[in-house]
């Protein structure tokens, strides 16, 4: 299981309009991308992994 | 090109021109779409289509073809029914064959929530004006003689299925091509072979394209690309409620039986149609992880075809011909994201994850009612970019068929 870290970006200054962005804008890029990962079958601990979107691939 | 090609291949590349009244990045079912109806019910002709690589080459020449309204709210019932009823008649309309053929869809249901979501299902739909019933698992046999309602005793019995009666199927590149013809003999250019590379901002607004062709002006700029948009909307800085995950689907040999309906079961998942050539096109969920890979994976094959011959066990015979992937853009409520955006001059439709195929005729007509009028129209309202900040969202991650 996976989350994408929110980012929401510093642009944006209005406080409705950021959590807008962090509930429903994804950053969602075409390349490295950093991520939250739960072991779900194993230690069952959160681990911040980068991976490139691009090939699926770990980086 | 020698004159017997050039009579068959329609499309005549020529350069760019400096600008364009509209310019409609993606040359998928969506772009063309669009474009199709721009220049027939509008007469709005000053317009581009630019596809990164060749017409169809995205989702739309990756999916499994089928076209349904079976959906879970109103709204989109409504939409996708629209949907529908333009597919029924694109043939006659564009003079092109599109193998369309009305089959019938049976979604099965292996639990007692399942079997009162269907038979909700049914409801909504009748209301909204698609014609879906409930069906009782002897039903389900009757129509379907092949089937195993126990899947091969497993824990996960047929209990019912909702029956879409006018769901059809139609040869996806086929469609394209139909769109794509009828846009260009009305005028409108597509370029193949153009990647947009950026997009020009004059202030707020959009004032045209940066592609590895060079710079095309544009009045207008329609993002239509599936698979890309979070890159092309980060081109003009706008923010995306996109994750964009792989799909991938197979296709076997021919099955020597006439196989007539669509058959498939939400829960599990997985989905069965037959193809115009015979052969079994299965499907089921998009990967757990978002990327922009192509990749076909043995897990899938292996998982999705574990389900399929529970329930259909014909297919252990069939053997495995082809397998491919598309990238789909997954929105919050699995449902789509058309019209206007904070940005001036951009608009989109986007959102089509996996469910865009279906939406190629509507989505197309109501964009460009849209784009001549200034409005949008009452069918794709609901769909709008803003509904997410203003708590307006259009939730039916039940109804995409996948998961």
């Amino acid at each position: 299981m996976y989350a994408e870290v929110p980012q929401v970006p510093e642009e944006i200054t209005d406080p409705d309009a950021r959590d807008v962005d962090r509930v429903f804008m994804k950053a969602n890029p075409d390349g490295p991308a950093p991520e939250a990962w739960f072991h779900v079958f194993g230690c069952r601990r959160w681990s911040y992994l980068t991976r490139d979107r691009a090939t699926d691939t770990w980086l | 090109m020698n004159e017997f090609v050039e009579k068959r291949v329609r499309l005549t590349w020529h350069d760019p021109k400096p600008s364009y009244d509209v310019v409609i990045i993606g040359g998928g079912g969506h772009g063309l779409s669009t474009a199709y109806h721009l220049a027939r019910r509008h007469g709005i002709t000053n317009v581009a289509v630019l596809e990164r690589g060749y017409i169809g080459s995205g989702n739309s020449g990756r999916n499994t073809t089928v076209i349904r309204a079976n959906y879970g709210i109103p709204e989109s019932v409504r939409f996708y029914q629209h949907s529908l009823e333009l597919y029924q008649q694109l043939e006659e309309e564009t003079g092109r064959w599109i193998m369309h053929a009305e089959k019938g869809l049976l979604w099965l249901i292996h639990s007692e929530a399942g079997v009162r979501g269907e038979k909700r299902r049914a409801l909504v739909n009748t209301a909204a004006g698609a014609e879906t019933e409930f069906l009782t698992p002897g039903e389900v046999k009757t129509l379907i003689p092949e089937i195993d309602l126990d899947g091969g005793g497993n824990e996960y019995p047929v209990m019912g299925a909702s029956y879409h009666l006018r769901a059809a199927t139609a040869r996806h590149d086929r469609v394209v091509w139909a769109l794509a013809e009828g846009a260009m003999d009305a005028g409108v250019v597509v370029h193949q072979r153009t990647a947009v590379t950026g997009i020009q901002m004059s202030g707020d607004r959009v004032t045209g394209v940066h592609t590895d062709q060079g710079f095309i002006g544009a009045g207008m700029v329609v993002s239509a690309v599936g698979g890309q948009v979070t890159t092309i909307c980060d081109m003009v800085g706008l923010r995306m409620p996109i994750i964009s995950h792989p799909l991938q689907a197979y296709v076997t040999n021919h099955y020597q039986q006439s196989f007539p309906h669509i058959v498939g079961s939400v829960e599990l998942p997985f989905y069965v149609s037959q193809t115009a050539r015979g052969e079994m096109l299965i499907g089921a969920e998009y990967e757990r992880a978002p990327s922009y890979s192509y990749r076909s994976t043995f897990d899938l094959l292996a998982g999705c075809s574990a389900k399929a011959m529970a329930y259909l066990p014909f297919l252990t015979d069939m053997r495995i011909l082809r397998q491919w992937a598309g990238v789909c853009d997954i929105s919050p409520d699995a449902s789509p994201i058309m019209g206007e955006t904070p940005v001036d001059g951009f608009l989109v439709s986007t959102g089509w994850g996996t469910w865009g195929f279906k939406a190629i005729p509507a989505g197309g007509e109501q964009m460009a009612q849209l784009i001549s009028s200034g409005e949008t129209p009452d069918l794709i309202a609901p769909f709008s970019y803003d509904r997410f900040a203003n708590d307006r969202i259009m939730a039916d991650a039940g109804s995409a068929g996948t998961h």
